[in-house]
């Protein structure tokens, strides 16, 4: 056996440490570029960006500004997603976070008692400080009470959007606090705010996992979490941090949805994204089951969620059922993810290759 | 119903109809992997068959080529003096050869009762009949003695009962030959005489059984005959009596079995400094009043029965476990250990038991396990950078002869042998001065054995202390300059240098006074 | 249990040993069965505080407590289904969507169609369980978590409404509206219909399948688990198909009776109704983590639910999203409740 292996080592497998991650994201690129070469087909000014006032618009600008709210919520839920885990109660966190903030900005909210309207600064903290609480609580019944996250989430899934309703009284608190509506409607630099907010949080997010250590002991209890504690790993401090970094997400993907409709629509805000963010996540290459995860391909999957939902606008037919041609597309995808067609594909080349080159976990 | 008591002689005759299953020239390939070169297999009614042969030797994939998880290439399998090609685990259930697997495998929630009886309740028109299914099983476990309630749920018995209650499930399917595989290596001394006690009495009632085990003496102790496969290719069929242990294990091995043999313990020296030492140490449900030094350059045995301490102890000693009472002293100074994370902090390092659960992280390569512990101590901030990990898993994998193509291979698909080397060279990663390592030996093959016991001693030598907690016997004796002995939970007594050797060893634990 | 006994050979001593084993159990019921048992005491217990709070309001009239049924018979019946692919140790999204095209489909092929409304509402049963059988194969064929193969089922089912239309349809069919209307009269001005009836059945159908047939058998076998279901022989396959494929039916059926209680038909009909009736099974008792559940206990869930909603229509002062957080601290008194029993449960197997 030990000789065999040996013999195995070829020249090719040596190219280290690149070939996994690109070839997981080639396939979901792949199908980014099919919809947006159908998209280019079906509409040739679909590529043009237009300059106005100094503001860059086309449909590509507006995809990736419409992107944003899942993208978000998907980079968090990428690494809780690593740990095994799920967060079905960002959707609901989001609606809190731009609950709180537009309450906190009118002053008038029912149930805060706050008179008076708060600096802006700390109306932004509260917001983002709430929803991470709010992750950290569900980090807690996962890691130290052993709930399962599905689970565990769903109790902030249910009861958040319910104090989010009960912040706003169940009204739509609109507010025209300028500075607000910078979050989700400003400039900069010819492109929409939102898209440096999302690109600063996966940057934010990208150092931390990746040029830390931190990413490695995601991977680790993900894939196996007694093992990780018996390296030394602080597993429930690292699922903890995972969810608190899930709910500040949330938080921040809250205050652009609000202040995109300059408004606190405790009821609609986010309804459904954290089954999108959780798409976006899949779609990416990171696997539900833990371990591995992709940032890169979890941004792609979301871009693939909105183009494809823009695409279908661009029909004259109501917009849900853009959701019928969603599940087709998610079939797809997870169909060439899925163990069976791998199998397929390793069988069909290894018919090519010269056996004796793979040898393992036989006998 | 399966067995009919006495109805068959128990007498090894050469008789072509006491042959239960023959497979002849049995050929299988995987992609890229000759897997089994025609290989012959003959079980005899009334007897007992070992398969031996090192991992990746084809015994698993012979069995589950008889048992139908796989197809076969070329050969054939005859049972009861006629052709059969099983499909899957069912189809060969139903033509009668049943397995029982090292891992239990039944559904915990379900009832004793229904764990024998699942998919083939008695009914009554579509419905269950609960109450004759039950009755059924009741009598079925009566006949090896076990007399349970069998509508509790399976997850409220031990292992051990449950792994009976597999084999009455395997044998009340249809059995005539029985395949158990790795049966014995979550069971104690007196589980395993109670279960060599029902495949005798099954074998005297005509039964075929096949038996796979990493433990050489179980094997002598039960089997009538033995076939040795090495490689995907038959070494040969022997009685029992014809094949001493020597014998056998150079056949398994392919070559003289003088590696353990060489292998031999560090003398022990009187000036050697004692890093760790426990003073009446107690925790809660663990262990009680232990007290024990470890000295550098010295390999401490701990032997003792599964649940006597000695796996408690190592977990209290790597903060797993808390201390309700006494102290653990490091270096001179106590210190309180209340996590992994702190016992790493203190240079303490621990290749776990159960490799698979606690130690190999399948998913991540090589060289992530390979760093992971000295990571977890530095933090996640002093992340080592990439190219040092590279160069930290080149290095180990060349000083530990790790068997694989590259450092960026999965661990999970390397054998247990260098799975378990490269959780040692996790922990040599991170310069400990005390290793344990319980049961570190376990499941993996004999020359692997052998390397990782001369490994321990290399170690040794150059100044570790370390903890060797193992079921076999011969290897503490081999390598320990000291023995333990735990019994309940508690330190029983400890075995000096000159008085080392098995049987001691074996009197001690067995509650004779302690020495 | 005594005589049953009879044919064993040494039946004395297995007699003894066993009225042992019986005494035993008096004291400590499997501790499995507490957190159903717990939703029943809970419901009973809000019963009676709803009674001392707002029994001069007529909440502990026999209308109040047939109206707990009659406005949720949908979710029940969907409860029944998912408690099977939860017990298998799944989920399923899709119950809200495949009820609401359910809807969809009633109303517009009587309405704009025209067609037989006794037709179509087998037509809408067998659509719901063929995208059932659908997610089913994804999942056990494509190796595709039941979450994410769900979650595709939930899009499609979602969008073929709005593809067959965007508008809300009302259902004026005679038929349908006899169907819906039609009542069986009890004292003091409260009734039972027939969606009532036919949660009844399906609650009495799941009790039966999952206790006394192998299939039901088997779904507990392969919540508990799956790799040794495979190994025990049991059709793994066909169960996890036929699991979901139930329980495709039983959402269309909740659609059904959905369409009964609205009369109308729209693709924003039951949004999220799947998170109402996970989280009633989980009140119910059943364990997520699969092996363990009861129809009878998510009966029990959606009872409780109902109260909740029967509480804050009575209150008048609170306001619906009271609902939701009350749902929430529930699901957080269950879902501990069970983790302490698996984790007493753990330490007493490790004393064995």
């Amino acid at each position: 056996m030990s000789i065999d292996a040996k013999d195995a080592k070829n020249p090719k497998d040596t190219k280290r440490g690149i070939k996994p991650a690109s070839s997981k994201i080639f396939s979901p690129l792949l199908a980014l570029f099919a919809i947006l070469l159908f998209n280019i087909f079906l509409n040739p000014g679909f590529l043009s960006i237009t300059i106005v006032n100094g503001h860059l618009y086309g449909q590509l600008i507006d995809i990736l500004n419409r992107a944003v709210p899942v993208m978000i919520l998907a980079t968090g839920m990428t690494l809780v997603i690593a740990t095994a885990g799920t967060d079905l109660s960002c959707g609901a966190l989001l609606a809190l976070s731009g609950a709180l903030a537009v309450s906190l900005i009118r002053g008038d909210s029912t149930v805060l008692n706050a008179d008076t309207a708060m600096p802006f600064a700390a109306v932004i903290l509260i917001s983002l400080v709430v929803t991470s609480l709010c992750g950290l609580w569900n980090g807690f019944l996962v890691a130290k009470l052993g709930i399962q996250p599905i689970v565990a989430t769903l109790i902030f899934m249910t009861a958040g959007r319910g104090i989010a309703q009960l912040i706003t009284g169940a009204r739509n608190l609109t507010t025209s606090y300028e500075p607000f509506s910078v979050i989700g409607q400003g400039w900069f630099l010819g492109l929409p705010v939102p898209l440096f907010i999302a690109a600063g949080v996966f940057l934010a997010v990208w150092y931390f996992a990746r040029r830390t250590a931190f990413g490695l002991f995601v991977e680790a209890v993900g894939v196996n979490a007694s093992a990780a504690r018996y390296s030394g790993i602080n597993s429930s401090l690292v699922i903890m941090v995972v969810y608190t970094i899930s709910g500040f997400c949330a938080g921040v993907a809250g205050l652009i949805y609000a202040s995109n409709i300059m408004c606190a629509d405790a009821t609609n805000a986010g309804l459904n994204y954290e089954l999108d963010a959780i798409l976006a996540v899949v779609l990416g290459g990171t696997s539900m089951m833990g371990g591995r995860f992709y940032l890169g391909g979890t941004v792609i999957g979301a871009l693939i969620i909105m183009a494809l939902t823009k695409s279908i606008y661009a029909f004259d037919v109501a917009p849900e059922s853009a959701l019928v041609v969603k599940a087709f597309v998610v079939v797809f995808v997870v169909m060439i993810q899925s163990p069976l067609y791998r199998s397929l594909r390793e069988s069909l080349r290894s018919r090519k290759r010269k056996p004796g080159s793979v040898r393992e976990s036989v006998g | 119903m399966v067995m009919e008591p006495g109805s068959q002689s128990p007498k090894e005759d050469i008789l072509k109809e006491d042959i239960l299953l023959e497979a002849s020239g049995i050929e299988k390939r995987f992609p890229g992997v000759h897997a089994l070169k025609k290989v012959n297999f003959t079980l005899r009614r009334g007897e007992v068959h070992s398969l031996m042969g090192e991992n990746g030797a084809g015994k698993s994939t012979l069995i589950k080529c008889l048992t139908g998880v796989y197809g076969i290439d070329e050969g054939a399998i005859r049972f009861r003096g006629r052709d059969i090609r099983p499909e899957s685990p069912q189809h060969a259930m139903r033509l009668g050869i049943s397995s029982v697997y090292q891992e239990v495998n039944l559904c915990p929630n379900l009832s004793v009762a229904e764990n024998i009886f699942v998919g083939r309740e008695l009914t009554k028109g579509p419905f269950i009949d609960w109450k004759r299914t039950e009755e059924r099983a009741r009598n079925i476990l009566a006949r090896f003695d076990m007399r349970i309630d069998v509508r509790r749920s399976l997850d409220s018995y031990s292992i051990a009962v449950q792994q009976m209650i597999a084999i009455a499930r395997a044998l009340d399917v249809s059995a005539q030959v029985l395949i158990l595989d790795e049966p014995t290596s979550s069971l104690d001394k007196v589980e395993v005489a109670k279960l060599f006690d029902v495949i005798r009495r099954l074998k005297n009632q005509g039964m075929g059984i096949v038996f796979i085990t990493h433990f050489l003496d179980q094997v002598y102790e039960i089997s009538d005959k033995i076939t040795i496969l090495r490689n995907g290719e038959l070494v040969g069929e022997y009685r029992m009596e014809e094949l001493p242990k020597i014998a056998l294990v150079t056949k398994m091995v392919g070559k003289d079995y003088d590696e353990l043999a060489q292998v031999s313990r560090v003398e022990a020296r009187e000036d050697n400094k004692v890093v760790i030492a426990l003073d009446r140490v107690s925790a809660h449900r663990s262990i009680e009043n232990v007290s024990l030094e470890l000295r550098k350059s010295e390999v401490v045995g701990f032997a003792g029965l599964l649940g006597s301490g000695r796996t408690e102890t190592a977990n209290v000693v790597f903060g797993l476990e808390q201390n309700s009472a006494g102290t653990i002293v490091l270096r001179g100074t106590a210190v309180k250990l209340a996590s992994p994370v702190d016992a790493i902090r203190c240079r303490i390092a621990f290749c776990p038991e159960d490799r698979k659960r606690d130690g190999v992280i399948g998913d991540l390569s090589v060289r992530e396990n390979i760093v992971l512990a000295l990571q977890a101590r530095q933090g996640i901030f002093k992340y080592v950078k990439r190219k040092q990990q590279y160069e930290m898993a080149d290095r180990y994998i060349e000083l530990l002869g790790i068997a694989t193509p590259d450092a960026d291979k999965k661990l999970g698909e390397l054998s247990g042998g260098n799975q378990q080397k490269v959780i040692l060279a996790r922990w040599l990663a991170t310069e400990p001065e005390v290793l344990l390592l319980d049961e570190p030996t376990r499941g993996i093959d004999v020359g692997a054995k052998a390397e990782i016991m001369k490994l321990t001693l290399d170690l040794c030598r150059e100044g570790m202390a370390i903890a060797f907690i193992s079921s076999e016997l011969d290897e503490i004796v081999r390598v320990s300059n000291k023995v333990v002995i735990m019994r309940d939970r508690t330190k029983t007594g400890e075995l000096d240098g000159k008085e080392l050797d098995q049987d001691a060893i074996l009197k001690a634990i067995a509650g004779g006074e302690a020495v | 249990m005594n005589n049953s006994m009879n044919n064993s050979v040494n039946s004395g001593m297995t007699d003894g040993a066993d009225k042992i084993a019986e005494r035993k159990r008096g004291f400590s019921i499997d501790l499995k069965y507490i957190p159903a048992i717990a939703a029943i005491l809970l419901f009973f217990v809000a019963y009676g505080i709803g009674g001392l709070l707002y029994g001069d309001r007529g909440f502990l009239r026999l209308r109040t407590f047939t109206s707990i049924f009659t406005d949720n018979a949908y979710l029940g019946v969907s409860a029944v289904g998912m408690t099977l692919v939860i017990v298998s140790g799944g989920i399923d999204l899709s119950v809200g969507s495949v009820a609401a095209l359910s809807t969809m489909l009633i109303a517009y092929c009587t309405e704009e169609l025209g067609m037989n409304s006794s037709l179509i509402l087998c037509a809408a049963l067998a659509v719901g369980s063929f995208l059932g059988f659908l997610m089913g194969v994804l999942i056990e064929k494509l190796s595709v978590p039941p979450f994410i193969s769900t979650l595709i089922g939930m899009f499609l089912a979602r969008g073929l409404c709005f593809i067959i239309s965007i508008q809300s349809i009302t259902i004026n069919d005679t038929f349908l509206r006899a169907l819906g209307k039609w009542k069986i009269k009890l004292p003091q001005n409260s009734y039972i219909n027939l969606s009532v009836i036919l949660f009844a059945v399906m609650l009495v159908v799941g009790v039966v399948v999952m206790r006394y047939t192998r299939f039901g058998r088997g779904v507990y076998a392969f919540g508990g688990n799956r790799q040794s279901a495979k190994l025990m022989g049991l059709p793994t396959a066909r169960i996890q198909i036929g699991i979901y494929t139930f329980s495709g039916f039983c959402s269309a059926l909740s659609g059904v009776l959905f369409a009964f209680y609205t009369f109308s038909g729209y693709g924003r009909h039951l949004y999220g109704m799947e998170m109402d009736v996970i989280s009633s099974v989980v009140i119910g008792g059943t364990l997520l983590s699969g092996g363990v559940g009861y129809p009878l206990g998510s009966l029990f869930g959606i009872m409780i639910y109902s109260i909740i909603l029967k509480f804050i229509s009575f209150n008048g002062t609170l306001s619906s999203w009271w609902t939701k957080i009350a749902v929430g601290v529930l699901l957080l008194f269950f879902i501990v409740m069970q983790r302490f029993i698996v984790y007493v449960a753990g330490r007493k197997r490790g004393r064995t």
